[in-house]
């Protein structure tokens, strides 16, 4: 476990305690999950509980506790991509993948989320794929997009 | 925090890529104001291009690049301003183009459009046809932007500037008299005085609460403390709502310079940002204008030369709709799990670290800089006695002219939804506008004439919330929509109180089981009873307003949940449960689309057989329904009524006469 | 500090300032059914059941008592209709969840909640967070927190701290109502001597 890339992101927030969620965000963005031994770092540099950091970890959808797949896959239900029909989108999703929201598939291939909104009302229903979004969806496309990803 | 910004200013305007020294005097500012204006002539050619969210995603960073490659191939860097904008607001439609001067509005523009849009704004100035807005009803082409009936309509008193506006760039900003508010606020106007001028333009919060911003200020500014704060709440969960993100994306320095003078206003030296994770474009556009604005003097110690000293710090979310209610967005501020404080005191007095705090939308602080310039007054040209100024909604749904559009309030939601929205689409008929969010409620025809405002909105049943105009059509089942509103309040509740955790977790249940064929009597007044408790007992609003959207959808819409739970039939079509597709025998001609398409591979027939949905193995998904050709229209959504059986093997073979297909 | 004077169900009540209702009330002999309440520490407001009823210059409203403060001039009304509606549903959303609670069933007969009302809950915790406060405000070992959100939180023990802390403490375990501490402790203590020894500093 490398603690000097954890310790870099303590200090650049000068191990505050109230820049713990800020903290932990970039963990999450450098490592793609939340390890328990960088929780235990961060415990043990901002003085925070255990219980605390647990807390935020699991609280907030933006934190995984496992690591995440090579492709975030992200489906809109919105309001406006829901009643445009985003539940059946997430249906054909999750047929095709094995995987519910929240999950990771045993491959690591792909992590499915669901999310409220990615401003592209527009083009709803919306699939997200590694921050790409893919408009227009439709069950029956589902599968030809996801092909494209290796 | 985002790593890379990019800064486009110094490739625009090379004079200015040395780091300016900071402006220490309104004279200076006026004089760097006056040397912005005088490099940019009106009269040369410039192409706008929309780089807001939904534009990015249709490819307007293509089309930049596109564009780029031409001026560069032609030789005319130089002559012609290529401007990379934030959101304009007609997203059903982008990427958008607008060329000046003419004023040219061209829509739903590609990479390969590039030499011809280039080559027009230099040599002639007619217009490229093809790319231009049709009028649906008179097939007439509209050229200006201003013109466009979507347009037309609107007064984009706040977000008009965003199409001028290059985000990472804060001349644009200064050259549009960007920073005259901060300037005349710390050296014309006592801090008192910029309290008064925001109570007298009567504007009430635009994130949901409505509440008085003049007065909140007020009483921050009289609250005991040593360190007050001034917050801007750019946490927008509506989902369908994304005014905020626009905002904060396209023209980041508006909102810092309200959020400057409104601590000068109350008293505060620090002001935090409090934006989504899920916006990283706000979050990078914000924190490179923060750097700019401290460059130049506008944020950071002796403002301007005055005295004034003011930071401000972004502090992202982390994925939860409740911080976006401003107790649990304090506490997220404190590095904690964002759970509601109980309201008795108010943030205003004690937020967060128990120190006076001033928190409101990102629109609302938009509104600040241009009440400050133009007065109290002006503001109030617009707006009904209740609800002054104007308001941004994201129209969306069932909508042709998808986007955000800025109108007076006291307009009607008919002129809005039809006028600006251009109707229903498809020809389908409206059936309600669902507006506030998963607080609010949603609005019949029978009340399209209702003049939007906030108690207007209020007494109907509903909310204005932060503007989400969510707009439904005959095919959206309502009982469906509260139990989708229940769904998203159950998973974001933090789930401390009692009331709002175990409450929509039940609420839930049951408007699960009437979508899905099981529900009974009795059950539409356990709902009202698990409706009031959470209303009068839970902890916050989020807990508060849960019930809101199945009282209004029960209110207007009633007949539907007596059929779903007596009838188990969807009169919308909607509910997966209960509905089936059939294809009709007498119309099938065996194209054998559905066939191919079917993702459940649910459909038996042939070439020369009428196909048959084989109703074990369909998962209601609609592709069917949805490819059969028009001229068939073979394929029979229904709901509450028996299948016909199949026909027989003999009736089902297509006998076709020779050279028919 | 002052004193204040409020009406609580037709009496009149003599508080100090910053005290809140509750406190107000119990000095005063005016019983409020309490259930996250805990006099060692902070008021939580979570289980919403010492809902009262608060009546100012002409407009009332219902708050919790556990945390409101005691203001001058006001008429609370500690039972209504609505008062003992609310308590009665609170009652059997949670009894749901802990149906052999002794403390959620008496105050159920008090207010005629009905236990089956709603469908068994799989989880025993209501919620009340009194382990949770009590490790952290009392004992500062902050060996078990809540997780999640929502219908999804849950109490949890960290494994690591309940090892070292807890078989010598056990203290909150006479505050919960539910069998809910029980569950986890035995849960975390099952994994427990399954948890390799680790020492300080080396990998894992």
């Amino acid at each position: 476990m490398d603690n000097d890339s954890i310790d870099q992101i303590i200090d650049t927030h000068r191990a505050e305690p109230s820049a713990l969620i800020q903290i932990l965000l970039d963990i999450q963005a450098e490592r793609r999950w939340l390890p328990r031994e960088a929780l235990e770092r961060v415990s043990e540099r901002l003085e925070v509980p255990m219980t605390r950091i647990m807390h935020i970890a699991t609280f907030y959808k933006a934190f995984s506790l496992v690591p995440k797949g090579r492709h975030e896959i992200h489906i809109c239900v919105g309001t406006a991509c829901h009643v445009r029909g985003a539940e059946r989108v997430l249906d054909s999703v999750e047929d095709l993948t094995g995987i519910q929201p929240g999950e990771t598939d045993l491959d690591l291939k792909f992590s499915l989320e669901t999310v409220n909104c990615l401003g592209c009302c527009a083009l709803g229903p919306v699939m997200e794929i590694d921050g790409k979004p893919h408009g227009k969806m439709a069950p029956a496309k589902i599968a030809d997009v996801l092909e494209t990803y290796a | 925090m985002p790593k890379n910004s990019e800064d486009t200013s110094t490739s625009e305007y090379p004079s200015l890529g040395k780091i300016m020294s900071r402006i220490g005097s309104p004279a200076e500012l006026e004089e760097l104001r006056k040397g912005l204006q005088a490099e940019r002539d009106p009269a040369k050619p410039r192409i706008t291009l929309c780089g807001g969210s939904a534009c990015l995603a249709t490819g307007s960073k293509e089309v930049a690049a596109g564009m780029e490659a031409e001026l560069e191939a032609q030789g005319l860097s130089a002559q012609v301003d290529l401007r990379k904008t934030g959101c304009r607001g007609f997203c059903e439609r982008g990427p958008v183009v607008v060329t000046h001067p003419d004023e040219s509005c061209y829509l739903q523009v590609e990479p390969g459009d590039a030499p011809e849009i280039v080559a027009q704004s230099v040599n002639g100035h007619t217009a490229i046809d093809r790319l231009l807005y049709t009028d649906p009803g008179t097939e007439e082409r509209i050229q200006r932007e201003s013109d466009i009936p979507f347009y037309k309509h609107q007064v984009r008193r706040v977000f008009g500037s965003n199409g001028s506006i290059d985000p990472k760039s804060i001349e644009d900003y200064l050259a549009l008299g960007g920073y005259s508010a901060l300037e005349k606020a710390l050296f014309r106007m006592t801090s008192d005085e910029v309290v008064e001028e925001v109570k007298k333009s009567k504007l009430r919060g635009r994130g949901g609460g409505g509440f008085p911003t003049g007065r909140k200020w007020e009483e921050s500014r009289n609250a005991p403390g040593e360190a007050k704060y001034v917050i801007v709440n750019a946490d927008e969960g509506d989902p369908g709502a994304y005014m905020d993100r626009s905002l904060l994306e396209g023209n980041p320095h508006l909102i810092l310079e309200g959020l400057a003078i409104g601590a000068y206003a109350v008293g505060a030296r620090e002001g935090y940002i409090y934006v989504r994770q899920e916006y990283p474009l706000a979050v990078e556009n914000v924190i490179l204008a923060i750097k700019k604005a401290e460059e130049y003097g506008f944020l950071g110690t002796d403002i301007l030369g005055s005295g004034f000293d003011f930071t401000v710090t972004v502090h992202q979310g982390a994925g939860a709709f409740v911080c976006g209610e401003s107790s649990a967005l304090m506490t997220a501020l404190e590095g904690r799990v964002g759970e509601p404080r109980p309201k008795y005191i108010h943030t205003a007095v004690k937020g967060v670290w128990d120190q006076p705090s001033v928190l409101n939308n990102v629109e609302t602080w938009a509104n600040v800089p241009l009440i400050i310039n133009e007065g109290a007054e002006w503001f109030g040209e617009f707006g009904t006695e209740g609800s002054k100024g104007t308001k941004i909604f994201s129209l969306v749904g069932k909508i042709t002219n998808t986007g955000l559009v800025e109108v007076p309030m006291g307009m009607t939601l008919e002129d809005i939804i039809f006028k600006i929205g251009g109707g229903i689409p498809g020809g389908k008929k409206f059936k309600a506008v669902q507006t506030g969010g998963p607080s609010g409620g949603c609005i019949p025809e029978a009340l399209l004439g209702l003049e939007v405002g906030f108690d207007e909105l209020t007494e109907a049943g509903s909310m204005m919330g932060s503007g989400g105009m969510i707009v439904m059509d005959e095919d959206t089942c309502m009982v469906d929509v509260a139990r989708y509103f229940l769904a998203f309040l159950a998973d974001e509740s933090c789930g401390k109180c009692a009331p709002c955790r175990e409450g929509t977790g039940q609420m839930l249940k049951i408007l699960t089981d009437i979508t899905e064929g099981r529900g009974r009597e009795g059950h539409l007044e356990l709902l009202e009873e698990l409706s009031e408790v959470a209303r009068e007992a839970s902890l916050c609003a989020l807990g508060k307003s849960a019930p809101n959207p199945f009282l209004s959808t029960l209110r207007y819409f009633r007949d539907e949940y007596e059929v779903h739970i007596l009838e188990k039939r969807c009169p919308a079509r909607s509910c997966k449960e209960l509905i089936a597709y059939h294809i009709d025998p007498a119309l099938c001609r065996g194209c054998m689309q559905c066939m191919k398409q079917c993702p459940a591979d649910a459909i038996d027939g042939g070439r020369n057989r009428i196909h048959v949905v084989d109703q074990e193995a369909c998962t209601k998904c609609g592709t069917c329904f949805e490819v059969c050709p028009a001229r068939y229209d073979a394929v029979r959504k229904t709901s509450g009524e028996p299948i016909p059986p199949p026909v027989s093997e003999e009736q089902r073979i297509i006998v076709r006469k020779s050279k028919e297909t | 500090m002052s004193a204040t004077l409020l009406q609580i169900d037709g009496k009149q009540v003599e508080a100090q300032e910053g005290m809140t209702l509750l406190e107000a009330a119990q000095g005063a002999g005016i019983r409020i059914p309490t259930l996250c309440h805990h006099e060692g520490l902070e008021p939580y407001g979570g289980c919403r059941i010492c809902m009262v009823e608060i009546e100012k210059r002409g407009w009332s409203k219902l708050v919790a008592a556990c945390v409101y403060p005691v203001e001058g001039d006001v008429v609370v009304r500690t039972r209504s209709e609505k008062i003992d509606l609310i308590r009665k549903t609170i009652l059997e959303l949670l009894l749901a969840h802990a149906p052999d609670s002794p403390g959620l069933l008496s105050l159920a007969r008090e207010y005629g909640a009905d236990k089956d009302r709603f469908e068994a809950q799989a989880s025993f915790c209501v919620h009340c967070g009194l382990c949770v406060r009590y490790c952290s405000e009392i004992k500062k070992a902050n060996a078990v927190g809540f997780l999640d959100r929502g219908k999804r939180r849950e109490i949890a023990f960290i494994p690591e701290i309940a090892a070292a802390e807890c078989w010598s403490c056990m203290e909150c375990f006479a505050l919960c109502p539910t069998s809910a501490l029980q569950a986890a402790y035995v849960w975390v203590n099952a994994l427990v001597p399954s948890l390799p020894h680790v020492e300080a500093g080396s990998e894992r």
